[in-house]
């Protein structure tokens, strides 16, 4: 007899299963479509643990939680401890030093980037967040699934109703859930393949218009994103979202216009008002939810501060009771 | 305050709704500015984003849907005619953009489109440049609301043309007016309130600050007190001091 149950295998939903076990419970965990997959936003991330970048627009809870990512997840699956820049066009320096004054942990590289990324030829200056790191979203979500499974837990297909369990529910299906407050903000990306490029971390390209990102994976692949748009819009990515996320690349690297084109995906990203997750607490019922684009940044510590309230009662910074 | 096609707004200041770190801090920056009206983008954000749009119908403001990111009279008149359906509102910011790097408006689609919308019944907030003759041609068209920018499209380079500002605005007595586009900082706005105009609006300047809530209230206190000294009748400059107390008589110390 499972004393939780979670509904919902996405970042949140497992990272809440792993934190109850280790709190010595016996989770359940369920989700419609089974183990993860395209069919959830999770699928979709970039996998970036920059806490520090996003502290450019975040509150505060999400770089001070956020700083604690890497080290959870390199407890289940690789995590590439690189750090990240961030550059602009040299038209745009400006923006450059507006990041520095809003951010912490970086430093500037200047006269290239020679010794940072050999391959990366453009930018001649840049912020480099040394403290940051980088992981492979799908890798993650599959070992995060496997480390369950040692645990014994295993991700049941099925639809379920939190009115319809008996005991405490983590209801953590995202979008599907429907804590109040919460908003859909699409997301868009695409994946590249250019195996003659090679880069060792996570790149920022700041730009009035079209600001990106580019994760490199493993096989010369390479994630760009991602869109931010208020919309509840389903449909593949948008051709206008499509041009300006090539574009940038391109701007970047030229070599990115030979590249093929592997994926491109498009999702929405739950969220509440202040783009922060929730622990939502409304009966037996604890919404794990809102966790916007920092999913990967943010479901450890939303998932221990979820388990912690079950298990001892303590109440954490993220965690609200209706 | 002259008013817009009957409704008179509360406070000079209009605010956009795009790029804030998050609706909450949006929603902060609403209140600190007292701003009376909000411009949301129809073609990217509304069309499926009820969930956005509940938002900034809950700012409590009145809303000025706008055609940002429309490049024919054709596309803006479609996304017109759709926020119409979608905001209930006949107030429409009428973009028409002409030019891809400095988004400067398209003097003819936007002449045809105000000449279709307004025969629709549209209350047409046409933005445009400072030029007489095309504005002159708006209201023929049926602007009775006229939007010069100040600058390009989130440049933050200010009143580029003060001086093409002032003609047009004497140009027009009875035409509110409004600067848009280009404010960089408040004192960018009680200039263009100084000058006579009726409201500012801008959007990148607040929302992309380090703190949009303090920039916010910012610009609404200097839109306020541009407004103020424009109805104060203001001292002519003059090439020579004059003390403001005699020197003659004054105390040996």
């Amino acid at each position: 007899m499972a004393d939780v149950t979670i509904i919902g295998a996405g970042v949140a939903g497992l990272w809440a299963a792993l934190a109850l076990c280790k709190a010595g419970a016996a989770p359940r965990v369920i989700d419609r479509s089974g183990p993860p997959g395209p069919h959830g936003c999770s699928w979709w991330a970039g996998g970036m643990l920059a806490p520090f970048c996003e502290g450019a627009v975040a509150e505060p809870a999400i770089v001070r939680h956020g700083r604690e990512a890497a080290r959870a997840w390199a407890e289940v699956t690789p995590v590439a401890h690189r750090g990240s820049l961030v550059v602009t066009l040299e038209r745009d320096r400006g923006e450059l030093a507006r990041f520095a004054r809003r951010t912490e942990g970086h430093e500037w590289v200047t006269g290239g980037l020679r010794d940072l990324e050999p391959d990366l030829p453009g930018p001649s200056q840049a912020l480099f967040f040394a403290q940051e790191a980088h992981l492979d979203p799908r890798r993650a979500l599959a070992d995060l699934v496997a480390a369950l499974a040692a645990r014994g837990v295993q991700i049941e297909t099925g639809t379920a109703c939190p009115e319809e369990i008996a005991g405490p529910v983590i209801d953590a299906r995202g979008m599907a859930g429907t804590p109040p407050g919460l908003r859909p903000v699409r997301g868009e990306m695409v994946v590249l393949g250019a195996p003659d490029i090679s880069l060792s971390r996570p790149v920022r390209l700041l730009h009035p218009r079209h600001p990106l990102y580019i994760v490199p994976r493993r096989g010369g692949l390479f994630m760009l994103g991602a869109t931010q748009i208020e919309s509840a819009d389903r449909r593949g990515v948008s051709a206008r979202s499509l041009l300006e996320l090539l574009s940038a690349a391109y701007a970047l690297d030229p070599r990115f216009a030979e590249a093929e084109v592997v994926e491109t995906g498009a999702d929405l990203r739950p969220a509440f008002a202040d783009n922060v997750p929730r622990v939502l607490a409304q009966g037996r019922v604890l919404h794990l939810n809102g966790l916007f684009r920092h999913g990967y940044l943010m479901a450890p510590a939303l998932g221990r501060q979820a388990a912690r309230y079950l298990t001892e009662g303590i109440k954490g910074d993220l965690v609200h009771e209706d | 305050m002259r008013d817009f096609y009957d409704t008179a707004f509360d406070t000079p200041l209009m605010l956009g709704t795009a790029q804030y770190p998050s609706p909450a801090i949006m929603e902060a920056a609403f209140r600190a500015s007292g701003a009376s009206v909000a411009t949301v983008s129809l073609r990217r954000e509304a069309g499926q984003g009820q969930a956005f749009w509940d938002i900034i119908r809950g700012l409590g403001v009145h809303v000025l849907p706008n055609t940002a990111g429309c490049h024919s009279a054709r596309e803006a008149i479609t996304t017109a005619r759709m926020a119409r359906d979608l905001f209930e509102t006949d107030r429409i910011k009428l973009e028409v953009i002409g030019h891809a790097d400095t988004l400067q408006p398209d003097p003819f689609g936007l002449l045809e489109a105000t000449e279709v919308l307004a025969a629709e019944g549209f209350e047409v907030f046409p933005y445009t440049t400072e030029d007489l003759v095309l504005a002159g041609r708006l209201v023929d068209a049926g602007a009775r609301v006229l939007m010069p920018w100040g600058a390009p499209i989130g440049s933050g380079l200010g009143l580029n043309n003060r001086h093409g500002l002032r003609t047009l605005r004497a140009g027009f007595p009875d035409i509110a007016m409004v600067v848009d586009a280009g404010l960089g900082l408040p004192s960018h706005a009680a200039a263009a309130m100084e000058m006579g105009f009726d409201a500012v609006l801008l959007n990148t300047a607040v929302a992309q600050a380090g703190d949009p809530v303090a920039m916010a209230e910012a610009f609404g206190l200097a839109a306020r007190a541009g407004a103020l000294a424009a109805r104060a009748d203001a001292m002519a400059p003059r090439e020579m001091a004059t003390p403001s107390t005699p020197l003659i008589g004054k105390a040996w110390l």
